[in-house]
């Protein structure tokens, strides 16, 4: 690693981390991966930190996981919902934040419907920040667990060929894993029709197809992102009928990936639109690993933003 | 009252005049331009030695909020910028509260305007009433009561049958037609240019297309009713080339573009800063290039600053919470000046026709944006080496939403005289 320290302020997206910075987060990650099992799931970590969760849209899963994670480190943790049109009609967004940081919290980890937010709070902002989903734009932490799901299978991050199917137009998941796989050298194919995989995103480096078979075509990875319904009312696609028929990934269509390809998905998911219900409960599909690292993966990004390097871990 | 400029460049694009010369300024009108006018019994002597004089700027599009959103601009600040910015008219567009859908709304922006006045105020009526893009308004009765075009700036008219009618009515009234082109059913909850840079950084695209489409739609429309149209913030490539063909074909079309349109690209939305969202959207490098290009080749006919003011607190917000506009009244001339007329893109002379000559025929202003005796003695002068910096604390304007804040340059008015008086010196 040589002279190479670990020196973000924030976690705003993949696209402001070096390969090794992406390298580090997982191997932190994983050595948390045990605490999880254990049968009293503390580290002293972060004891005496606080962590505000600062969550302007419904995520159960995502603030659940930030929660124990913060809690897992023996950081302190107060959650904070409130819904944007709430936001919209009374404070502003710097005066929450204002108001939140009265309390000396160390850590906001910030989950907005608007692309961009977590950059503004940095403008104003003491608090180390970290974005859990800003509008179509980043998802990082969700990149980087897919990441150390995808490490632990491969036992690599490199040289994997990954297939995005869906709605990438949309996706900040997929905008995160496009820029984390592309940094790390893999090959990416990102899957949909063409109202929801525009040819510009090429320019990120992925491969835009709008053939699912040829897209998948030996893949090592086959991540389904979520149809939102409500998109068919935008005409982005004319029905789940139709979307199902081309971009649902089924056993026929996965066999087109390498035999030892996996199958992942961000959750939540919706069987039988996006993914065959045998493919989502099978031995291939690694939809529950994900979510388990998603608690390593948050302890390893609180850790490394505030913790207290002197101390052991364990 | 008299007032005699001496010493200055006079340049007049409209009378092809480029030559040292004083001018006499009597009861508010140009009483004489010539070599040397004698100063005895003159009250008011300026000297413009190593200055340009030119015909009084006019931006005609301003927006000025008042009546009824006072908090992000009055019609007295907008004047006071306007002034310092060296313009000596502005056309303000209808999307006040109330409308100014109705004589009672302009005839109090001009009386208003009077009160102040620093500089002359052109209201411009809107097409529809409410801007609600379904009646037209009494148009002959805002004309009398003063407007000076119509628009409903700031929405699209969406039905071509109406802007058709508007077209068409108004070719008795022989005023303009002033269209923000953007077709909102493409656009619709857009909040940047739509491509590469939109798909990366996740924020709903405005397409050129929606801007393209209703340019096409109008000079098609416009080739048969031969009224005045005017395609106002002009700002992809495409509507460059469609322009370009329709003045070629001969249909009587004119348009303006904005200073940041000419000089700032999509690529300063990568910081979510709210200062850099308008509407129409900062576009690609080849689009600037095109507006850059249609400047030269008489494509495009004015520069205005679409001047639109708002709150600090409004803002200061999630990109796509903030509301679309910025300042410019203060800066448009500046930043043209240093960075396309010291580049050598511009000439001066051109320069001017873009920032008078033009706008003040587009806008049927008699005996404005010329220099000659008779005309209103509304004059520019701005010193070509004196240096300026854009210091967002600094505005006379309300508002401080400039993306230009810090930029450096030379090029700075030194006076800007209406109807003979000062209204700004530096």
């Amino acid at each position: 690693m040589g002279d190479y320290i670990f020196n973000q302020n924030h976690l705003l997206g993949i696209d402001h981390l070096s390969d090794k910075d992406i390298d580090t987060i997982l191997e932190t990650a994983e050595s948390f991966v045990e605490i999880s099992t254990r049968d009293v799931k503390k580290v002293p970590a972060l004891k005496g930190k606080t962590v505000v969760n600062l969550f302007f849209e419904n995520s159960t899963r995502t603030r659940s996981s930030f929660e124990i994670a913060a809690k897992r480190l023996s950081a302190d943790l107060i959650n904070f919902n409130s819904s944007v049109s709430s936001l919209k009609k009374g404070e502003s967004l710097r005066d929450t934040v204002l108001t939140l940081e009265a309390m000396n919290p160390n850590i906001i980890v910030i989950r907005h419907s608007a692309s961009g937010s977590p950059h503004y709070l940095t403008t104003f902002a003491r608090s180390s920040i970290v974005n859990a989903g800003d509008g179509f734009h980043e998802h990082p932490t969700q990149a980087l667990l897919d990441a150390l799901t995808m490490k632990q299978v491969f036992k690599t991050i490199r040289g994997l060929k990954v297939a995005i199917v869906g709605d990438i137009l949309h996706s900040r998941v997929a905008r995160s894993n496009i820029i984390l796989h592309r940094k790390m050298g893999n090959e990416v194919s990102i899957i949909g029709p063409p109202s929801l995989v525009p040819r510009e995103f090429e320019k990120m480096g992925a491969k835009v197809h709008h053939n699912i078979e040829e897209g998948v075509k030996n893949s090592d990875v086959v991540m389904m992102l979520r149809v939102q319904s409500e998109r068919g009312a935008g005409n982005y696609f004319p029905s789940i009928r139709e979307y199902r028929k081309h971009f649902a990934i089924n056993k026929k269509v996965f066999a087109m990936a390498k035999k030892s390809a996996i199958i992942m998905h961000p959750g939540p998911i919706n069987r039988d639109v996006e993914i065959d219900n045998t493919l989502a409960d099978s031995d291939k599909s690694f939809i529950l690993q994900q979510v388990t690292n998603g608690i390593a993966v948050r302890m390893a990004v609180l850790y490394l933003l505030k913790g207290d390097f002197n101390e052991p871990i364990n | 009252m008299s007032l005699l400029i001496k010493n200055g460049l006079v340049i007049d694009p409209s009378t092809g005049k480029d030559s040292v010369s004083d001018i006499l300024i009597e009861k508010g009108l140009i009483k004489k331009v010539s070599e040397k006018i004698p100063e005895k019994g003159i009250k008011t002597i300026i000297d413009a030695g190593g200055c340009i004089v030119s015909p009084g700027f006019v931006d005609m599009h301003v927006h000025l909020r008042e009546p009824g959103q006072e908090n992000k601009e009055t019609i007295e600040t907008g004047m006071l910028a306007a002034a310092k910015g060296g313009f000596t008219s502005i056309a303000c567009m209808p999307n006040t509260i109330p409308v100014n859908d109705n004589r009672s709304v302009t005839e109090y922006i001009i009386s208003r305007s009077h009160e102040v006045g620093t500089v002359n105020v052109f209201p411009v009526a809107a097409i529809s009433v409410g801007l609600d893009g379904v009646d037209i308004t009494e148009m002959a009765d805002l004309k009398e009561g003063g407007a000076k075009g119509f628009s409903d700036d700031g929405k699209c008219v969406m039905s071509a049958d109406l802007i058709r009618k508007a077209l068409e009515y108004t070719k008795m009234l022989n005023v303009p037609i002033i269209e923000h082109p953007e077709d909102h059913s493409i656009s619709g909850e857009g909040q940047v240019n739509e491509g590469f840079i939109s798909y990366k950084y996740g924020l709903r695209g405005m397409l050129s297309a929606a801007e393209e489409v209703i340019v096409a739609r109008d000079i098609i429309l416009q080739e048969r009713i031969n009224s005045l149209l005017h395609l106002t913030h002009i700002s992809t490539a495409g509507s460059i080339d469609l322009i370009r063909n329709a003045k070629k074909k001969g249909i009587r079309v004119t348009s303006d573009v904005t200073p940041h349109h000419l000089l700032l690209t999509e690529e300063l939305i990568t910081s979510y800063n709210p200062v850099y969202k308008m509407k129409p959207p900062l576009r690609t490098e080849h689009d600037r290039q095109a507006l850059i290009k249609a400047l030269n080749d008489g494509t495009v006919d004015a520069i205005a600053s679409d001047h639109a003011p708002h709150t600090f607190d409004e803002k200061d917000s999630e990109f796509e919470y903030a509301p679309f506009g910025v300042i410019g009244l203060e800066t448009s001339f500046n930043v043209v000046y240093d960075r396309l007329v010291r580049k050598g893109i511009l000439s001066v002379s051109k320069m001017i026709e873009l920032f008078s000559t033009n706008p003040a025929r587009i806008m049927g202003l008699d005996q404005r944006g010329v220099i000659e005796p008779g005309a209103h003695g509304d004059l520019t002068i701005f010193d070509p080496e004196k240096t300026f910096k854009i210091d967002n604390e600094k505005f006379v304007s309300k508002a401080n939403n400039c993306p230009f804040h810090g930029w450096k340059g030379k090029g700075s008015v030194v006076y800007t005289i209406t109807g003979g008086e000062i209204a700004y010196k530096a």
